[in-house]
């Protein structure tokens, strides 16, 4: 079922078109992300559902129910702000109170789910202090227990992991999963981030330049990308340019640029003649020693130009023959073997005849 | 080699600090003090037959040219007490006046756009660009023909003109470091727009009322140009008396008396209102 319906949202800032014509529809009990680069306008669309601003066109239904009349103060809508936006002259246990306080619910009813919402967030020992006195990652989770403890029926998150160190915001993302699932209620989380869009959600939509690119679940959305931006934007990929020579049943076979043939999967409405990019994920892409000979179909000879060494896998930069430079990954996993090439290796690189999205432009 | 190395640099860390703190210590102990003490010094002697002091010297051994006349006649005629406390409570309303007519201008430079609001707050501090005295006589030519000069109105009135900028300053430079994000996120909470500004506006604003307050209360005590030309017969205050001590009456040690119970009057109320803030340091 449907809690929350956005359609047809446009919202400008003097020339600036922020939202234009956005529709979409979440779930109840979701955790769905608005992901984007900054300024594609994800803000501007929770800042919307919160109410703390008005679509110019368009309307946003909570439970069906439109929302354009009710002042962010009413609507069972609670955010967590970017910078926590925790009250410094009230204690932990007050500023979790206050959602309760002003829904004027009975004193040992506000008591009770406050040391419950605490203690979801293991911030139990903490209550009687001030902000202040918290570490960021402390805070984060006052902000979280504060924006729950009233069973609001979304979550709004605008950026709550930015802050938060590399480690600190890993235990996080896997704390704001196992909270959401707990407590049931709906999380629209804003990042733009894809590593967190990616490892937290449910559903994401890939927003730019206010519009929504795609929805999709995490896993479809970095297998089928539906366009260039989204393939570019989610994850690592080699975009090889090329045109299309022929189109038959099963597959496509391209004429990359100074370099050959190439083999793709077909692609809807693409026919001879069109051009466009290859895009190729950086683990679909072989690398092997230039003496083997790969059974794949599509092989290319390169120069290994630089490595990224990031523990697990690395990442080598080939230069091809065309002088495209094109990223491919590879597990560390060989034991004895801390890596496999070096800067200057000739080397194959390979994928199969069914690796990678063909983009028209 | 290493231990003399740290030590010397130690000395030499401490020459500096001492070399800084030098000129402002010598200052205050010249100008704050050394009058200070000639001023507590000179509450126990006796005043001179034409004004100022009588000598200490020649009066050596029968008497010291010390007593303790002074204090007794001061606690022994109410009429000071009731002066005192009649300071306290025009400083006091003035003070309340300055904070109801301070916080909605102080709060509405700090809301408007940032590149009007140093316009805003020169506004507030131009009268200082005029001299005080011409300030308090246009209040003469602007309240005589409503028959409200010489009245203890004309005074507050006076007052709260006078010492408003000192409220508005510290109030402004408070209310314009709120984060915006928290009314927001007590709006998101549920509150509305009285509540914002009751739980979360105001009690973050407590330290630039205490700020603005020290600056118009303890002034407001000590002034005496005010009383005298806007005031009537009745209106004489602390600062009214202790003048009228030195310049009026000549008698040095009643005006030196004066001025040492007005000072530990301030530091008491002063004490009270830091223990009674205590531990509230935290909202600022």
């Amino acid at each position: 079922m449907s809690i929350l319906e956005i359609r047809n949202v446009t919202r400008r800032f003097g020339d600036l078109l922020a939202l234009d014509d956005v529709t979409l529809t979440i779930e109840a009990g979701e955790f769905f992300t608005l992901l984007g680069p900054s300024g594609c306008g994800k803000t501007t669309l929770l800042r919307l559902i919160a109410g703390f601003d008005e679509p110019d066109a368009g309307r946003i239904f909570l439970d069906g129910v439109d929302l354009a009349a009710t002042p962010p103060e009413k609507r069972p809508v609670h955010t967590v702000f970017q910078s926590y936006a925790l009250f410094p002259h009230m204690t932990v246990r007050d500023n979790v109170a206050f959602p309760l306080n002003m829904a004027k619910r009975p004193l040992d009813e506000i008591h009770e789910r406050v040391k419950q919402a605490l203690e979801q967030v293991h911030l139990s020992d903490k209550s009687g202090h001030y902000p202040h006195e918290l570490s960021g990652g402390q805070k984060q989770r006052v902000a979280l227990a504060r924006g729950l403890v009233n069973k609001p029926r979304l979550l709004l998150l605008d950026e709550p992991l930015g802050a938060l160190d590399a480690k600190l915001r890993e235990q996080m993302e896997g704390d704001l999963i196992a909270l959401q699932r707990d407590v049931g209620v709906t999380f629209v989380f804003v990042t733009h981030s894809q590593q967190e869009a990616l490892a937290l959600s449910h559903r994401i939509a890939v927003m730019n330049e206010g519009k929504v690119e795609q929805v999709d679940e995490p896993d479809k959305l970095y297998s089928f990308p539906r366009n260039r931006f989204v393939a570019d934007f989610i994850g690592n990929i080699n975009m090889l340019a090329a045109r299309v020579a022929e189109t038959h049943h099963g597959h496509l076979v391209l004429q990359a640029t100074d370099l050959g043939a190439v083999a793709a999967p077909l692609v809807k409405g693409v026919k001879a003649g069109d051009t466009g990019v290859l895009a190729l994920r950086p683990e679909q892409v072989h690398i092997s020693s230039h003496a083997q000979t790969p059974e794949l179909k599509n092989h290319f000879h390169g120069i290994v130009r630089g490595l990224l060494y990031l523990g697990d896998v690395t990442v080598y930069k080939v230069e091809l023959d065309n002088g495209m430079e094109m990223e491919a990954l590879l597990a560390n996993s060989a034991p004895g073997r801390a890596k496999f090439f070096e800067v200057d290796d000739d080397v194959t690189v390979a994928w199969r005849h069914d690796a990678g999205l063909f983009f028209h432009d | 080699m290493k231990f003399v190395h740290y030590a010397l640099e130690a000395l030499a860390g401490r020459l500096v600090k001492w070399l800084v703190s030098l000129p402002p210590t010598l200052f205050l102990l010249v100008f704050f003090v050394a009058p200070s003490l000639i001023v507590v010094l000179a509450s126990f002697r006796y005043p001179g037959e034409f004004g100022g002091l009588a000598s200490l010297l020649p009066l050596f051994g029968a008497d010291s040219g010390l007593t303790l006349e002074t204090y007794r006649f001061f606690f022994s005629d109410f009429v000071y007490f009731e002066i005192f406390l009649k300071s306290f409570g025009v400083a006091a309303l003035t003070t309340l006046i300055c904070i109801v007519m301070a916080y909605p201008l102080a709060w509405l430079i700090a809301r408007s756009p940032k590149k009007r609001r140093d316009l805003l707050v020169l506004l507030v501090i131009l009268p200082f660009a005029s001299n005080f005295l011409i300030r308090v006589y246009a209040w003469i030519i602007i309240l005589g023909p409503f028959n409200l000069l010489y009245t203890s109105f004309a005074v507050i009135v006076g007052m709260v003109y006078v010492h408003l900028p000192f409220m508005v300053l510290p109030l402004y430079t408070n209310l314009e470091k709120h984060d915006p994000a928290l009314l927001e996120a007590a709006q998101d909470l549920g509150a509305n727009a009285w509540t914002r500004f009751w739980k979360i506006t105001f009690p973050l604003s407590l330290p630039g009322i205490f700020s603005g307050s020290v600056l118009v209360f303890i002034p407001v005590l000590g002034m005496f140009a005010i009383p005298e030309l806007l005031g009537g017969t009745g209106d004489i205050l602390i600062g009214n008396l202790i003048k009228e001590q030195f310049l009026d009456n000549r008698d040095w040690p009643l005006g030196a008396m004066l001025s040492i119970m007005l000072t530990v009057a301030v530091l008491a109320l002063a004490g009270l209102s830091a223990w009674a803030g205590r531990g509230k340091g935290r909202m600022a």
